[in-house]
Parts: C-alpha cells; structure tokens; sequence
C-alpha cells in the first residue's frame, strides 16, 4: 500500500522513498553507498508491498542502464546514490538523455572529491548534476531542504521525467537525507501524477518524430512497435544517422524541449525579497542557516531576502536578471568552492555583486558565517 | 505462366529492411551468426511483437539493430544490465542479448558474471571473434596467448577467459560453444535456448579476416572458417573447464550446460514474491 493520508516522522531518504512510491514508482536498481543507502533499504522492503520491483546490482553503472531498460519495459524508475557512484552513472545518464528516456536519479551529496567525507555533507555535484556526462545536453535537477520537500519533490521528480523524457536529478544532501522531520502525506485524489505520452497508432509511427512542445511519444514494448533505438547519433525513425544535420536537429531539439519549457520547470522560492536589498541564495540544507541568518540581519535594520532554489537545473536565469538591478549583492552560501555562485555571476553580470561563502563540506555553515558575509557587503 | 523472381527473401520478415546493408566487413562470421539468430528464431516459433533484441558496442552490437523487432543499442557493456531492467518490468517478452566478446565480456564482465549468477531470465549471445573489432583489432579479454593484435604486437602476454567455463562457474543454467562454420547446430542450440528459462549463454566463435585473421596467418573469412572446421571437435556435455581454447590445442564445442530445470530464475523468485505480499494482504 502507498501510505495512508496523514501526518509521518520520517527521514529525509524515507520520504523520497515514500514519495517515489506515491509518484507511482515500481522499479529500484542500485548500488549501496552513504549516504544514500536508507532510500535503497526503504524500497527493499516497500516496493514488493506495492507490487513493485527491487533489485541491488553490482555496481552504479549497471544501475543506471537497468532502470532505463526498466524505464522501456514501462515502468517508473529510479536510483539513488552519492557523489562517486553518481561519478559512475554518467556515461548511461548520457544514454537516457540521447534516447529521452524518463528515469530518476537520487544523489545525495556528500563531502567529495573521491572518497571524500561519506558521512558528512557536501554540496560538490552541482555541476557534475548538469554537466557530467559528455556533450551538449539540459536536464532537470530538483534541490529539497526540507524532509517534506524530499517528498514532494520526488513526486515532482517523476512528474517531469515523464513529461519531458528527461532523466531528473534529485540534488540531496547529507544532512537533508538522514534529518528528521513531520511529513505530511496528503490524499491520493489531491495528486497530480503524470504519465508519458503513448503514440496515438503504430500506423506510419517514428519514434523520435517530435510532436510541437519537441517531445516526441514514447511507444510502449512488446506490442508490434518494432522500434529501434540507440544511443548514436538518430533521425525520426530511430536509426543510427551520421552526419552533422542529423545531429545539429536532434542534439539541438533535445536540449530545446528544455530550455522551452523553462518557465514551466522551474520553481524558486523567494522568500522576503520584496524590500530586499541583499540576497542570500542557498538550497539545500544551507537554507536553515540563512534564514537564521536573515533572522540576525533583518533585527539589525540590513533588507536582507532568501532565494532558495528548489530547482537547480535548468537555472533560473531569467529571475536573476530580473534582480540584477535592484539587488545589491547576491551572497551565495554553498558547500562548494564556488559552483552555483558561478551560475549567479553568469546571470547578473557587473550589474550586482556576487559574493561566495564557501565551504569545502563536512559542515553546514553557521548562521554567524553567513551574516559576517551580509555585514561584509552592505 | 511467366517466370517470376523471387522478391522477398525468407529471412525479409525478420529484418528492418531499411536498415540494410549492414557495415560488416566482407567475410565477417557475424551475417552468419545473425542468420542463425534468425533461423533459432523461426525454429522456434517465437512471435516477433514479443521478441526484444539488445546489444552494447561494436561490431556485433550492431545486430540488434537490423531486426525488425523491437531493439535497444545500448552503451558499451551495458546490455545485459539494461535487458535485465527489461525483463524485470515485463516478464511476458522474450529479452534476447546479442552483442560481442569484448562488450560482453571485458568491459561488460562483472555484470556478465553477476547476470549469470542471479540468473536472470535471458539468452545472451556472444560472438566472440578474439579481438575489438570495430576499433581496429586491439587485445581483449578473449584474445588467445601469443595472437598479434595492434597493441600485442609482440603477441599477447594475457591469458584469455574461456568463457563457457566461467559463466558455469557463475551459475548459467544453459552453456553452449559454436562457430560461425556450425550454422545448423547453432541455430538449433539457439532455439532450444529461446525456449527455455534462466541465464542461458551461447558463445559463437565467428571470424574476423580483416583486423585479426590478417594479423594471424588467416587473411581471408575462407581461412579462418578452414581453421574452425579442422581444429573444432563437438564434445557435448564436455566439462567447461576442459574447453579453454589455446594455441596448438583443438577447440571444443557443443552444448555444455543444460540444468534449465534446477533453479527458478531471478525474475520468477521477484514476481513470486510479489505474489505472496499481495496474497498475504
């Protein structure tokens, strides 16, 4: 049984679990890594209950390619996993995007590079999350700070893998993963769960023949399709096509079905910006800081707002710029050397200052850090 | 009555035809490995709509795509991981894994010994031909000591796996070894395969004159298949431990393994399970 509507006590990685399994997820494959392995275990035991299945491979690569066979047998499907075995999912994360196949990937983020801090917080794959496989390509990436948007936001996760045949990435982080929160699961009805399209008939059908919004149908298995697809270069028919036009059209289009879409995918909370002279940007677990922060800021007089961004990728550009100009500084509070705060700069150019507070993992910042960062600015 | 020419072939029916010709070099053993795919196929009666071919990179990774059934080109040593996601969701089909040594083997090797061991439900094909064809003749994981290859070109200082001996040892249920000169048993082994349940793994030796025969004394296709028929010796039920192909020494083939019948398959022991929870509710 899907959970019953209510109020739960759960961990960050149970409620993606829990909110896989309301989004209408039926297949898990995976590797065990910290510190991601609870969602793995949740769903060991869950999605047999719901007539599910669940397998452990023997290792991330597999992984990824066997929930995107799954994917094409028609079921929902997803992986969880942290920094170094979402290192080994890129080259299939790559396979899913060249082949629209819909899939959802769990990172939970941990001290990084290489082996890192397993059990500690990082916030390090925020590139690799957009930029990890090889070549040209947008995706989706979602960002929960809360143990309820873990579970809203795996739902959301598969609503738009389904809609946009993407893979969708959902960016955790230690500490947001094995937290302890009130969760509340609301009624079946009040769902919004969406499906693939399906081709309308097999007559004069083309697999990757794009309908208007550049998301072509997907036809199901085993029911006389006869389709082919592959990860090199296609036309509409779904054959390997080797040439330039071929790729600049569909390379082009994939990207596109995104970046169209934008608007539609992206969602930022903006959290007292109305009068707001300076900006914190944070997600993750890092928004609890820098609401303290603001907090501290706000007692002292200084118009301090919070944008909090619930989707990483694609980034919201448009909302940045929309702010250049009356933001004073952006001050960018991330458990890296500088990713997101990049994306800012790219965004806001000279108009606004950009101001990093990095932190190499291991910790989340403290509100006294992120206010020193305010107090610098003014 | 005029005469008429005949316009279909008889493998037409299984084969995207748009999608011919196929790259394969002139003498390659992989047409013919492909047709006794076909023949197993008609031999069988296995209805085309329920019928899914996957393969990974290389030359015969290609395979799948020339059938007219539905077929999944994979990344490179992943079909047999990404059948299994298949098979798993729709345990109704018939998931055939028709993809190369050095895909299915080499790189892709863990996740061949893991597929063997958890038995899955499918029938993976492997056209062994001792080399990386596609990317020019380089060494791989079934390259026989002392073979010249672009980068042995001393000769090789590996040992090669036999691979009939080490998916036994993984746990296939079904382990067979033909040729590409063996076309009528293979097709046969193919079909009673197709038929049966569990990992069931069927290497097919097939020539490659271009990039490896040339470099070992076989320049041609004729050469290589000459060289199958007079050092290939059919010992069914042969022990896989004593078929390892080496150098001076004949090359056993036939069908090794058959214990279909002993062990449920991963996929029956999940959709059991499955069964049970919901009985039990």
């Amino acid at each position: 049984m899907t959970l019953k509507p209510g109020m739960y006590f759960m961990s960050g990685n149970e409620a993606i679990a829990e909110g896989a399994i309301m989004a209408g997820c039926r297949f898990f494959a995976g590797y065990p890594i910290t510190p991601s392995s609870e969602i793995a275990e949740r769903l060991a035991k869950r999605l047999p209950q719901v007539g599910g299945i669940f397998i452990q491979m023997e290792d991330e690569l597999a992984s990824m390619i066997t929930i995107i066979g799954a994917s094409w047998g028609g079921l929902k499907a997803m992986t969880a996993t942290s920094g170094p075995g979402f290192s080994l999912m890129q080259e299939n994360l790559g396979f899913a995007v060249m082949t629209e196949t819909p899939v959802v990937v769990v990172d939970v983020q941990r001290g990084s590079p290489s082996t890192g801090l397993p059990t500690l917080i990082g916030q390090g794959d925020i590139m690799q999350a957009k930029w990890g496989s090889h070549g040209p390509y947008e995706i989706i990436a979602l960002s929960p700070s809360t143990v309820q948007e873990c579970f809203d936001f795996a739902i959301k996760a598969f609503n738009l893998a389904e809609k946009y045949r993407v893979p969708v990435i959902v960016l955790m982080d230690e500490r947001i993963s094995h937290l302890y929160e009130k969760v509340v699961v609301p009624p079946k009805e009040k769902l919004i769960l969406v499906e693939r399209k399906r081709p309308k008939s097999r007559e004069n059908f083309l697999p990757y023949k794009a309908e208007e919004d550049l998301i072509p149908p997907m036809p199901p298995v085993g029911e006389g399709y006869h389709f082919h697809i592959t990860g090199l270069t296609h036309d509409e028919r779904g054959y390997p096509k080797i040439d330039a036009e071929t790729h600049e059209k569909l390379v082009r289009r994939l990207s596109d079905k995104i970046r169209i879409h934008a608007d539609e995918i992206i969602h930022i909370d903006e959290i007292m910006m109305d009068d707001a002279e300076i900006a914190i940007v944070a997600f993750g677990s890092v928004v609890r800081p820098a609401r303290y922060a603001i907090k501290y800021a706000r007692k002292k007089g200084i118009k301090v707002g919070l944008i909090k961004l619930s989707t990483i990728w694609p980034f919201p550009d448009k909302m940045f710029q929309k702010y250049a100009d009356r933001i004073k500084a952006f001050v960018v509070a991330e458990i890296n050397y500088g990713q997101i705060s990049r994306e800012v700069k790219r965004c806001v150019g000279d108009r606004a200052k950009v101001h990093l507070v990095p932190k190499m993992g291991g910790a989340i910042h403290t509100p006294e850090e992120i206010l020193n960062a305010i107090l610098e600015v003014k | 009555m005029p005469y008429k020419f005949v316009q279909e072939h008889v493998w037409d029916k299984y084969l995207k035809k748009d999608r011919l010709p196929h790259i394969w070099c002139p003498g390659c053993g992989l047409g013919t490995a492909l047709s006794a795919f076909l023949m197993g196929i008609e031999l069988a009666k296995i209805d085309l709509d329920k019928l899914v071919v996957v393969s990974g990179i290389g030359c015969a990774g290609r395979a799948a795509g020339y059938l007219n059934v539905d077929t999944f080109h994979t990344t490179h040593g992943r079909p047999i991981p990404f059948a299994i996601g298949l098979k798993l969701a729709r345990p109704d089909l018939h998931v055939v894994v028709f993809s190369g040594d050095g895909d299915l083997a080499t790189i892709g090797g863990n996740h061949l010994i893991h597929a063997a061991r958890r038995n899955h439900d499918i029938l993976v094909i492997c056209s062994n031909n001792f080399n990386y064809g596609m990317t020019g003749g380089q060494v791989g994981a079934t390259t026989p000591e002392n073979a010249i290859t672009t980068t042995t070109p001393y000769g090789n200082l590996e040992n090669p796996f036999d691979l009939p001996y080490l998916v036994t040892a993984a746990g296939a249920v079904y382990v067979a070894r033909w040729t590409s000169l063996h076309v009528r048993r293979l097709a046969k082994s193919i079909a009673e395969a197709l038929q049966l349940k569990g990992f069931r793994f069927i290497e097919v030796l097939s020539q490659c004159p271009t990039v490896y025969g040339r470099r070992n004394n076989m320049p041609t296709g004729l050469d290589m298949l000459k060289f199958f028929k007079e050092n290939c010796v059919i010992k069914n039920y042969a022990h896989p431990k004593d078929v390892e192909i080496k150098p001076g020494k004949k090359i056993i083939i036939g069908k090794f393994i058959d214990k279909t019948e002993e062990k449920l398959s991963f996929e029956d022991k999940v959709w059991n399970l499955i069964k049970k929870l919901e009985r039990g509710k």
